[in-house]
């Protein structure tokens, strides 16, 4: 579904991703994980066109995402930020219907595909005409899933998109958000920095270290097969609870 | 698509609001008859605005400052006609002596009647008994006394005919001179606060006040005798007009005139009172002055006044939140249009105001009234809402912009249904502070004869009329509470607060 060609990214004249090439395969879940600054989500903002490669190409489906067809794109890819990105001055409602309204779908359609993902989400109706202040944290990150998900997009990016809740509501999004992928069969791409979720959510798992790709494949792939004393490393970081007897 | 650009939308919008403000088209304009910034001339334009009345046309009266704002507003057709000093016109006007006035002002399209009776030259006046202290009796008897403080309007100080001229021809040695008002001047001398004033012979003052006039004995002042000055189209334009301002060709004595001065001065009555009054006992006239009682009068200078604040501040609006939005978007011509703004902010109203003059003479055809103080209201009101549109956009976290552009919305839909709205309390606040100083800055719109409170403001400090001051002063800071309150309801009713 995406396609990286020998990609790099600078920032400040440092390079800060790549080289790297990567495929996405379609109605597969893929987690992209690693320490603080290793490019992570400069990569998953280089699939939609946030950010432009410096050399290198990034493809949607065959098409080369370029300036010109970024938007084309993004209609296509749903995106989901920490604490749902929504914005402050719109409802709950409003925040997940915004484009479908200006790109002038049927009222009654939308009416029925929030009702639909308030379902899929479990989203309480009543919280649909509130604003994003008045939203609990999980509730917030629920109505960002609508949102990224309103016109059934071919693939779903994530970019932390938990990391904001505490861990009951968490874990229980972290089931949900699973059942989702497997219901709708999508393409998704999550970013984590937690080895866990990435265990629990991926199909497929790319650990990158300061830009570039340190392994990938199966979780079971880096906690028996590790690549190199860095993977080891990253693995035994995260550890369990230590309960004293 | 094209755009059309800022500057040249500015300039449509402006040229449509001014369009729709009444008084502009020329057709339909009444008969304006010009008036300086002192008692005397406001007085002689009252008599001209009575009889064009009763000549049956409409007339009305611009007060526009001094002698080089009415000469201008005389020959770019923005006043009908005005009372002029025969002195003034050789030694200011003109700066020159032609044997046929008449003919010289002819070359210039204005056309001027015979004398009207009285003269009010130019003298130096003081205290009768500082005079007598220092054994002063005449102009030259100043010469002794270097130590004399002066205190002149600031016109005289800058008049040929006035204290350059007066200083050389009599080799005066005083140093301590200031510029002053008028009335003011005469408070001084009074108060002993300066020795030496100027004086116009006609002044009621003079009477009051018991006031030494020093015989000018080398005979430096030319003789001021007042006449009228009007367009020559005027006749044609609303006949009988000129046959009637011509009725008063030598029928106002000094002593007359110094009792139209004393009764507005004085006697704190209103110049259209005074007027009418002379006019109906000198010439039998029945005139009635539409003077209306104090409510009256507010609700003119109101509607005068919002019709400078609202137009100005609309355009403000249109031209002022696209500009701050090109500000944020651009950084450097954001830079730039922030800084000129500023600028603006930093000219003098009154400088600004003026400069308008000119420009809106060349914009739509008006150089004085409403359209250039419109014009100055409008730049003065751009700063605070192009920098609070800046600062509302920029101020919106990057997150949220990347998360409206990650859906896939083109960035005219992300200006107006995310970054607008988000800043729109910034800019309403903005606006809010233009228009309060808007309302406060329209008052010097009767500098150029734009109405508003500014007229009675600026009469009442000529007068010393402290009841007419604030007939003006008072519902200027009514209307900007008022203003105040309005913006603060709408804020509350547009962006409610969540606990």
């Amino acid at each position: 579904m995406f396609t990286l060609r020998d990609v790099t990214k600078d920032y400040a004249g440092r390079t800060a991703l790549g080289p790297i090439s990567l495929d996405l395969a379609p109605g597969r879940t893929t987690v992209l994980i690693g320490p603080s600054g290793c490019g992570k989500s400069t990569l998953l903002r280089l699939l939609i066109g946030l950010v432009r490669p410096d050399s290198g190409s990034v493809a949607f489906d065959g098409v080369p995402v370029a300036p010109e067809t970024a938007r084309s794109v993004r209609l296509r890819v749903g995106y989901v930020i920490q604490d749902g990105g929504l914005f402050p001055h719109l409802s709950a409602r409003s925040n997940v219907t915004l484009l479908a309204r200006y790109l002038g779908r049927d009222r009654s359609a939308i009416d029925a595909r929030v009702d639909e993902l308030a379902e899929l989400t479990r989203f309480p109706r009543e919280g649909l005409d509130r604003r994003p202040d008045q939203l609990s944290g999980g509730q917030r990150q629920r109505v960002g899933l609508m949102r990224a998900l309103m016109l059934d997009p071919d693939a779903l990016l994530l970019d932390e998109p938990l990391g904001a809740l505490d861990p009951l509501v968490r874990a229980d999004l972290q089931t949900e958000l699973r059942d989702i992928f497997r219901t709708l069969g999508k393409t998704a791409v999550l970013v984590t920095h937690d080895l866990a979720e990435a265990a629990f959510f991926a199909d497929r798992v790319v650990l990158l270290r300061d830009g570039r790709i340190v392994q990938e494949g199966s979780p079971g792939d880096l906690w028996h097969r590790p690549a190199d004393p860095f993977v080891t490393r990253f693995v035994q970081a995260q550890r369990g609870p230590e309960v004293p007897a | 698509m094209t755009r059309p650009s800022p500057a040249r939308l500015a300039r449509a919008i402006l040229v449509l609001l001014l369009a729709a403000s009444p008084g502009c088209s020329r057709s339909e304009r009444p008969v304006v008859v010009g008036a300086k910034k002192f008692t005397e001339s406001v007085v002689l334009a009252e008599l001209g605005v009575l009889l064009a009345e009763d000549a049956g046309a409409a007339a009305r009266r611009d007060d526009l400052g001094g002698t080089p704002a009415l000469w201008l507003a005389l020959t770019q057709g923005d006043i009908d006609a005005y009372a002029e000093y025969t002195g003034t016109i050789t030694r200011q006007i003109l700066r020159a002596d032609p044997p046929d006035l008449a003919e010289a002002l002819a070359a210039h399209g204005v056309r001027m009647s015979r004398p009207l009776g009285y003269r009010n030259n130019y003298a130096l006046g003081m205290r009768k008994d500082v005079a007598a202290a220092k054994g002063i009796a005449k102009t030259s008897d100043l010469r002794d006394h270097p130590e004399l403080r002066c205190g002149f309007i600031h016109e005289f100080l800058d008049r040929p005919d006035g204290w350059p001229g007066l200083r050389d021809h009599y080799g005066l040695p005083q140093s301590d001179v200031r510029g002053m008002n008028h009335t003011l001047a005469y408070r001084a001398l009074v108060e002993k606060g300066i020795d030496v004033t100027e004086v116009y012979t006609t002044d009621g003052e003079i009477a009051q006040y018991d006031l030494l006039v020093l015989p000018d004995d080398r005979e430096f002042f030319p003789a001021y005798e007042a006449v009228w000055l009007y367009r020559d189209d005027l006749e044609a334009r609303k006949p009988g007009v000129v046959e009637r301002l011509r009725r008063l060709e030598g029928r106002i004595s000094e002593a007359a005139m110094q009792r139209l001065n004393a009764a507005v001065q004085v006697d704190k009555r209103s110049e259209p009172e005074v007027a009418s009054d002379f006019l109906r006992s000198e010439l039998g006239l029945d005139v009635r002055t539409a003077d209306g009682t104090l409510f009256g009068r507010v609700m003119r200078s109101t509607g005068e006044h919002l019709l400078l604040v609202v137009p100005s501040l609309l355009a403000a609006v249109l031209v002022g939140v696209p500009l701050g939005v090109l500000a944020a978007r651009r950084p450097t011509l954001g830079r730039a249009v922030l800084a000129g703004a500023g600028l603006l902010q930093t000219i003098p109203s009154l400088a600004l105001l003026l400069f308008m003059i000119p420009v809106m003479m060349w914009l739509v055809g008006r150089g004085t009234g409403p359209p250039p103080a419109i014009a100055a209201l409008f730049l003065y009101s751009l700063l605070p809402i192009v920098r609070n549109a800046h600062a509302g956009l920029t101020s919106i976290p990057g997150s949220l912009r990347e998360s409206a552009e990650a859906l896939g919305l083109p960035p005219s839909a992300i200006l107006r249904r995310v970054e607008l709205p988000l800043a729109a309390p910034t800019i309403l606040a903005g606006v809010r502070t233009a228009a309060v100083i808007n309302v406060g800055t329209a008052t010097l719109g009767g500098f150029i004869g734009a109405g508003g409170y500014g007229r009675p403001i600026l009469r009442g400090i000529d007068k010393f009329d402290v009841p007419l001051m604030l007939e003006g002063a008072i519902p200027a800071a009514v209307l900007a509470l008022a203003i105040e309150a309005l913006f603060g309801l709408i804020e509350r009713r547009a962006f409610p607060r969540h606990g």
